[in-house]
């Protein structure tokens, strides 16, 4: 098994997900969910909720066994591990709602596939304690339903004038009915993407101008 | 058991609902394996023989899980056979093509967490399909796959010229261009209705 760094818990244990290393926009993960169900908030909502769910149960399992688990396996078996977890959730939702069931579809079940889960349970938790795990899945499930919700709203608002449900602009507003099909699922990812990437080259420019200056004051 | 004949699922699954642009399954492969166009097709050719593979196979356990009111292992069933279908696929290429082998590399276990493999067995399902249905849709889906990532992957060859400002290059980019390209596809929508 993996070395174990027991690191202590901190603050950026839990922050380290939400925005530094967010499964979205920085690290690219688990795209396909973010585009296909984020047609709207509140199906954005369901989604992250169900994948934050997932992410705290297999990661906790597999920071408890990883002891026990042989190397030559370890993919398999966190899959299966995934694979519980998401049948658990599949049918409870499809208990508590079947109209939330219907509108995700088979996305539910595709939770397995998404890398983001099977990727913090092979780099942080096989390594890492059950408490130190849970605290950095609990960020990184929030900072994944954050994103959806960044996407969700955009593409609400744009698409159908309504937030949650409710309408927002007047009665003159035209849909922009392209933002809820699938190229505005690419397009408003692709905008944040490009927000983002211009606010971190702002911020390095000034972190630039200000090495220059200290270093003519000097 | 649906009317609909072979052709339509056939072209159902690889233009209209494509599975990469309209139904957003396999997002990061064609993210990540689309910088080189005989890369990627060599990349579309292998995820598509798993799909085959794993859907023919998924079919047979979706009828012997029924049979046995197991439904409730599905998940884990189906993603048990992937897994496998993806290691047989990688040691038979081992065997007869190195030089294949060596090209794609890591990306051939990466396979099995394409979620457009796990998608074609789970839809699959949803729509009931009987077996000679169930084949020509994993080929369809197949063929929309391979169809979308060597697109892709010609327009990123096209676009390493240009002149693109710094904060677009990468991702950015990339979803932009499949935007565009899922715009395009949307005018395959009523075909064949």
């Amino acid at each position: 098994m993996a070395t174990n760094n027991d690191s202590p818990i901190t603050m950026d244990t839990f922050l380290a997900g939400i925005w530094r290393e967010n499964p979205v926009f920085v690290m690219l993960l688990g795209m396909c969910p973010v585009l296909a169900v984020t047609n709207s908030v509140s199906n954005a909502l369901a989604m992250g909720l169900a994948t934050t769910f997932v992410l705290l149960c297999s990661s906790a399992l597999v920071a408890m066994l990883r002891r026990h688990i042989p190397k030559e396996v370890r993919i398999a078996s966190y899959i299966i591990i995934i694979a519980t977890f998401v049948t658990v959730v599949d049918y409870v939702i499809q208990a508590v709602s079947l109209e939330v069931y219907n509108a995700l579809g088979a996305f539910i079940q595709l939770i397995v596939v998404n890398c983001m889960i099977l990727g913090r349970a092979e780099a942080f938790a096989s390594r890492n304690r059950v408490g130190t795990t849970l605290v950095n899945s609990l960020g990184m499930g929030l900072g994944f339903t954050l994103a959806l919700l960044c996407l969700g709203s955009v593409r609400e608002l744009l698409g159908a004038g309504t937030l949650l449900g409710f309408p927002v602009f007047g009665e003159a507003f035209e849909p922009w009915v392209i933002m809820l099909l699938p190229p505005g699922g690419f397009f408003v990812l692709g905008a944040w993407l490009l927000l983002f990437a211009w606010v971190k080259e702002m911020q390095m420019k000034r972190t630039a101008h200000a090495g220059e200056a200290s270093a003519h004051a000097r | 058991m649906h009317a609909e004949s072979l052709g339509y699922i056939f072209l159902n699954a690889a233009v209209i609902n494509n599975f990469v642009l309209a139904l957003f399954l396999g997002i990061c492969p064609l993210l990540g394996v689309s910088g080189r166009l005989n890369t990627a097709f060599s990349m579309g050719l292998a995820t598509a023989f798993v799909m085959l593979i794993s859907s023919t196979a998924a079919w047979g356990l979706n009828a012997l899980l029924t049979a046995y009111d197991l439904e409730f292992l599905r998940l884990i069933a189906y993603i048990a056979v992937i897994a496998s279908a993806v290691q047989l696929v990688e040691m038979t290429i081992k065997k007869f093509s190195p030089p294949l082998y060596k090209a794609l590399g890591i990306f051939l276990p990466l396979i099995t967490t394409n979620c457009a493999i796990l998608g074609v067995a789970l839809f699959q399902t949803n729509y009931e399909y009987d077996f000679l249905q169930s084949v020509v849709y994993s080929l369809g889906a197949g063929a929309g796959f391979i169809l979308a990532i060597v697109l892709m992957a010609g327009l990123r060859e096209r676009l390493e010229l240009a002149d693109v400002p710094s904060i677009a290059r990468g991702a950015a980019m990339s979803l932009m261009l499949a935007g565009i390209l899922s715009l395009a596809f949307m005018g395959f929508a009523g075909l064949g209705g």
